[in-house]
């Protein structure tokens, strides 16, 4: 039940986080088109079902607040605002993409809407996203860091020395694990000590237990509003486990066998976040023609975006030599 | 003119980027308070406060990470890790991280931080805090990789590595903290890149770095004067970039090259430089390239084990006279 009297989102944000979730749905699933049609290569780790983590962040942020990602980072840049030809262009390694193939799917960029990096080694960027906040602090500016990482990153040191620094240093940032249950292909309680792989590890660092379902869109924003504005104010850092489901497998290679029909089933039809979004804006009465209506216009944004990729160049081969260093180029030695 | 030892002109150097420039911080382990292990950065807390001298946890991932972070922001962090041994526990965010999210961005993030590391053996410390690691550094693109001799050098080339855009790893060494020179200028730049002679000579080139460029100017000495042999003495300076015009120079007068490394034999710096030599001075040379290292060992404890294989000045000596004159 929905109370429609004391809603403290209101239908503009609703529409907004409806329209961010949906773009990151139809990007993804375009992407497994452009991988089934071999027009990308490499690999690929789809966000297919967690589209309301991303989203909501997306919404709750402001323009100049930094986030960092992982390799499952498409739909994390998407929801800074980078655009669709931009991502989809550097999954087919073209010249409109946002590193112009250099990075590819796993490192997709966007410093102009705060997009610090996608980060391949798991853990790293915890450590990485400190320093933009421990800028912010420096600078006196109020700017917020967000970093989001999987349950499997719980268990690498790297995410035991972030966690501390923050702490210590009162960082404005927030901590978001990912938790969709999956270590890759191992189930992460089979190779952690604690029940909740973040949120029982809080306490070490003197953070508050935060625990979220991550597929209730709703929840999410009030979660991600929170954090944000206890690290704007100056409180410190917050980390987030939000429960989650993959809809897809770890990676392109991977048809995600391990996980039991009944449970994959039961996440994909009753706790798909889109799906349940949907409904519960008509319960609060919002039009079903305006959701259609941004359901259409995301569709074509896609579709021209797609397009515009294809079309797209490729890179010119001496792109190889260039932008090892600050002065353009790659030379060791005079 | 002033005395000043390799040690205090680590601080100095510091102090003097920190004073010059407020994006400038500097973090590591006991570097504030206590004033660093080698006490090569006494003063810098009482002077700059606890917000741009930064006691840090041991924990070199999260140090290094944080001094990227800030440096992604157009802050120009100077991070320390207290032995160069311990690059290996944050290897990732130097190798992986650091070094190519320049290139992976195509250009758009630039990251311009200082990592300054204690490095080399002479300590007895046995073999994991008496490592000389340059060549570990120098095989990754993306990475500046410096190395100071003597106490000017540290001043001008810590003022190029400050204000580069790109990250550059300083190599300090431990054994030259006690190293003294007189100075006559102290806030001086040395661009990176640029080799210096430390004796001339057109009979042979030795190329050192760091702690081996001063052995092999002590052997040069010794050369010329009992032994009638004049060589040059090439100080790198800095592998990346590499100085590769002057070892030319030299190479094509003198004919004959002698490497003096502190690293263990395979794959260390002088293997790169000994390739490029026969690639660019092949119709120069008199004879092989030599390459003196330490064995392909790790570096052992006893005063009498480690003396005997780290290069010595009697080494290189001898090298250079059975390289000359076949004894």
């Amino acid at each position: 039940m929905v109370d429609k009297l004391n809603d403290d989102i209101g239908e503009e944000k609703r529409l907004q986080l409806w329209e961010m979730m949906l773009k990151l749905r139809l990007v993804e699933k375009k992407a497994y088109d452009l991988f089934l049609q071999n027009l990308i290569k490499g690999t690929s780790h789809l966000a297919l079902g967690q589209e309301a983590i991303a989203g909501a962040f997306g919404v709750a942020l402001k323009q100049g607040d930094y986030t960092f990602c992982t390799y499952r980072g498409h739909a994390h840049t998407l929801a800074r605002g980078s655009s669709i030809e931009g991502v989809l262009g550097e999954l087919m390694g073209r010249q409109c993409g946002l590193m112009k193939g250099k990075g590819g799917s796993m490192h997709l960029t966007d410093v102009e809407k705060g997009v610090m990096g996608s980060y391949a080694i798991i853990g790293a960027h915890l450590t990485i996203a400190n320093g933009t906040a421990l800028a912010s602090k420096y600078n006196k500016t109020n700017e917020v860091s967000v970093c989001f990482f999987g349950d499997g990153t719980t268990n690498i040191g790297a995410f035991h020395e972030a966690l501390n620094m923050a702490k210590i240093w009162n960082l404005p940032i927030v901590f978001v694990c990912e938790n969709n249950l999956y270590m890759e292909y191992t189930p992460i309680h089979e190779v952690t000590a604690v029940e909740h792989p973040a949120a029982d590890r809080a306490g070490a660092y003197d953070l508050d237990k935060i625990i979220v379902d991550g597929n209730d869109a709703d929840e999410m924003l009030r979660t991600a509003e929170k954090a944000i504005s206890k690290a704007r104010e100056g409180k410190g850092p917050s980390l987030i486990e939000a429960k989650t489901y993959r809809h897809s497998g770890h990676s392109r290679a991977d048809p995600g066998k391990y996980r039991p029909d009944e449970e994959v089933k039961d996440w994909m039809e009753n706790k798909d976040p889109i799906k349940n979004y949907r409904a519960k804006l008509l319960d609060f009465n919002i039009n079903e023609k305006i959701i259609s209506e941004i359901e259409e216009k995301v569709k074509d944004q896609v579709e021209k975006a797609t397009e515009i990729s294809m079309a797209s160049p490729i890179p010119e081969i001496k792109e190889i030599y260039t932008d090892v260093w600050a002065n353009g180029g790659s030379e060791w030695h005079n | 003119m002033a005395q000043l030892t390799y040690r205090s002109s680590v601080s100095l150097a510091i102090a003097q980027s920190m004073r010059k420039d407020q994006k400038v911080f500097f973090i590591g382990e006991d570097v504030g308070a206590a004033g660093g292990v080698f006490k090569a950065t006494v003063g810098l807390l009482e002077e700059f406060g606890k917000e741009r001298v930064m006691d840090a946890p041991i924990s070199e991932q999260a140090i290094l990470g944080a001094a990227m972070g800030a440096a992604m922001t157009g802050l120009r962090p100077i991070a320390e890790i207290m032995f160069s041994d311990f690059l290996a526990v944050c290897w990732d965010i130097v190798a992986n991280q650091i070094a190519k999210t320049r290139y992976m961005s195509d250009g758009q993030i630039n990251i311009p931080l200082v990592i300054r590391t204690a490095n080399g053996g002479g300590s007895k410390f046995g073999a994991q805090h008496s490592q000389s690691l340059e060549n570990w550094s120098m095989m990754i693109p993306g990475l500046k990789v410096v190395a100071p001799s003597c106490p000017s050098d540290v001043l001008g080339l810590m003022d190029s590595a400050v204000k580069d855009p790109d990250p550059v790893i300083f190599y300090e060494h431990k054994s030259l903290y006690a190293f003294k020179e007189e100075i006559e200028q102290t806030d001086i730049s040395i661009p990176i890149g640029e080799a210096n002679t430390l004796h001339e000579g057109k009979d042979i080139t030795i190329i050192g770095l760091a702690l081996m460029a001063q052995r092999a100017k002590e052997a040069a000495l010794i050369l010329k004067d009992k032994h009638d042999i004049n060589a040059k003495v090439i100080d790198l300076r800095s592998l990346v970039p590499l100085d590769l015009q002057t070892i030319k120079k030299s190479v094509i007068e003198t004919g004959h090259v002698l490497t003096v490394e502190e690293n263990p034999r395979l794959c260390g710096w002088g293997a790169e430089i000994s390739s490029l030599i026969s690639e660019h001075c092949f119709k120069n040379l008199k004879g092989p390239v030599t390459r003196v290292t330490t064995p392909h060992v790790p570096l052992p404890s006893a005063d009498i084990l480690e003396d005997n294989t780290i290069p010595s000045v009697e080494l290189i000596v001898n090298e250079v006279i059975k390289k000359l004159k076949g004894e």
